[in-house]
């Protein structure tokens, strides 16, 4: 009987899975991270995500702050932020936010205020969407987990 | 040791089927990772742990060569041989030190520039690429870091391992320039001596040297690993692909 919700569980996480890479919210990358996942590292994928959800934020916090100054002008600076939002989030697989950081780096690079401002609000979107089927997925892992709790060996 | 062809290759042949490739654990190879961003170190990290390498990751090419001892203010008491690096793979991008300058640091030094050292990037211009490669880069890949990519240093550092070992032994001359060729020659293995060793009859150059572990597995060290996706994940680049730097773009997602 546990066994059933743990498989129902399953099923539910992989068509979230399904619809986020069809959505092309996520890419292969993120495939690559669960193949890195397993006994001896049972909670990578979550660890990485969080790590990556903790150091967007950051970021974000940072580009916000730079365009809402109203004598900005150190799109330098903003490339820098962008390079390395582009970076974690190519790494991860979070394949739509990298492509609005692309957008948001070449109108960077134009100095183009306006078009940053749009960019961000895009990005801040995205990445709210991202976040929130992330946590959907852990939630749906972590009741997995429980429900076959039976099935799995006890780890010392 | 005897030069005759006939005698070494048999004496090779009968080391390579005594020669246990799955290094013991103080010969795991040690990789000096190097990313400023902690994501990608922590994807680094446990790629290469799970193909069974010793990992140090620090966040900066000051820090790198901090731990190399190469650093002029403070250079680490501990002596080369403890550290025993294998490998360095480095960020391209990299605020203060880039990764091509912490390349350059590399190559000048006398103690480390045999090091092979691997750049990484995000952007894959081939200006960058060409530029590494000369400067004495052993390979560059684009990132995202793949296991593909991670495998394919891995399987190159075993075959390195076995070359260096021969040369300790005293054999083939021609052996002593291998260390400094190029990843993409040296994964050809009907270039190397030691193709001789291994069916005539082979139609094309192996992919990698892997070719010199049990056909069954990718790596002897994976195997207590029970998790089957990482066993069928070779996706290796295809051959043709290996002769050029642009095998390392990520045309399609042929994994």
């Amino acid at each position: 009987m546990l066994g059933l919700g743990a498989d129902r569980l399953r099923a539910d996480m992989n068509r979230l899975l399904a619809l986020l890479f069809h959505q092309g919210v996520l890419d292969e990358q993120f495939l690559q991270l669960q193949q890195l996942q397993d006994e001896s590292s049972p909670n990578f994928v979550s660890e990485v995500v969080n790590i990556y959800f903790h150091e967007s934020e950051k970021l974000l916090r940072n580009l916000r702050g730079l365009l809402m100054d109203r004598e900005f002008t150190d799109y330098k600076k903003m490339g820098i932020h962008l390079n390395q939002f582009m970076g974690s989030s190519s790494s991860i697989g979070a394949k739509r936010v990298r492509n609005v950081c692309v957008a948001f780096r070449a109108a960077s690079e134009q100095n183009n205020r306006a078009g940053c401002l749009r960019a961000l609000e895009l990005l801040e979107h995205e990445y709210c969407y991202l976040k929130n089927k992330m946590h959907e997925l852990f939630q749906l892992e972590q009741q997995r987990l429980l429900a076959a709790g039976v099935r799995y060996p006890m780890q010392n | 040791m005897a030069r005759n062809g006939v005698v070494s290759m048999h004496w090779r042949s009968e080391k390579i089927d005594g020669f246990d490739l799955s290094p013991p654990d103080d010969e795991q190879v040690h990789v000096l990772a190097v990313d400023d961003s902690l994501v990608d170190r922590k994807v680094i990290e446990r790629l290469l742990k799970i193909s069974c390498c010793k990992v140090t990751a620090v966040d900066s090419g000051i820090r790198a060569l901090q731990f190399l001892g190469l650093d002029e203010e403070k250079s680490s008491s501990v002596g080369f041989d403890d550290l025993k690096v294998d490998l360095i793979i480095t960020d391209y991008c990299m605020p203060g030190m880039t990764g091509y300058e912490l390349l350059k640091k590399i190559k000048e030094s006398s103690t480390f520039r045999e090091i092979p050292v691997v750049i990484m990037s995000s952007e894959n211009v081939m200006a960058r690429i060409d530029r590494c490669l000369e400067e004495g880069a052993e390979d560059f890949i684009v990132k995202p870091v793949k296991l593909s990519d991670v495998k394919r240093l891995r399987d190159y550092m075993t075959a390195r391992e076995f070359r260096v070992k021969n040369q300790q032994i005293g054999n083939n001359n021609n052996i002593k320039n291998n260390n400094k060729r190029r990843l993409r020659e040296t994964c050809d293995l009907s270039s190397s001596p030691l193709s001789m060793l291994f069916s005539s009859s082979s139609p094309s150059p192996s992919l990698s040297p892997s070719s010199l572990s049990s056909p069954s597995s990718p790596s002897p060290c994976l195997s207590p690993l029970p998790s089957p996706p990482i066993l069928s994940y070779s996706a290796p680049c295809s051959p043709t692909s290996l002769d050029s730097p642009t095998r390392r773009l990520k045309m399609s997602s042929s994994d």
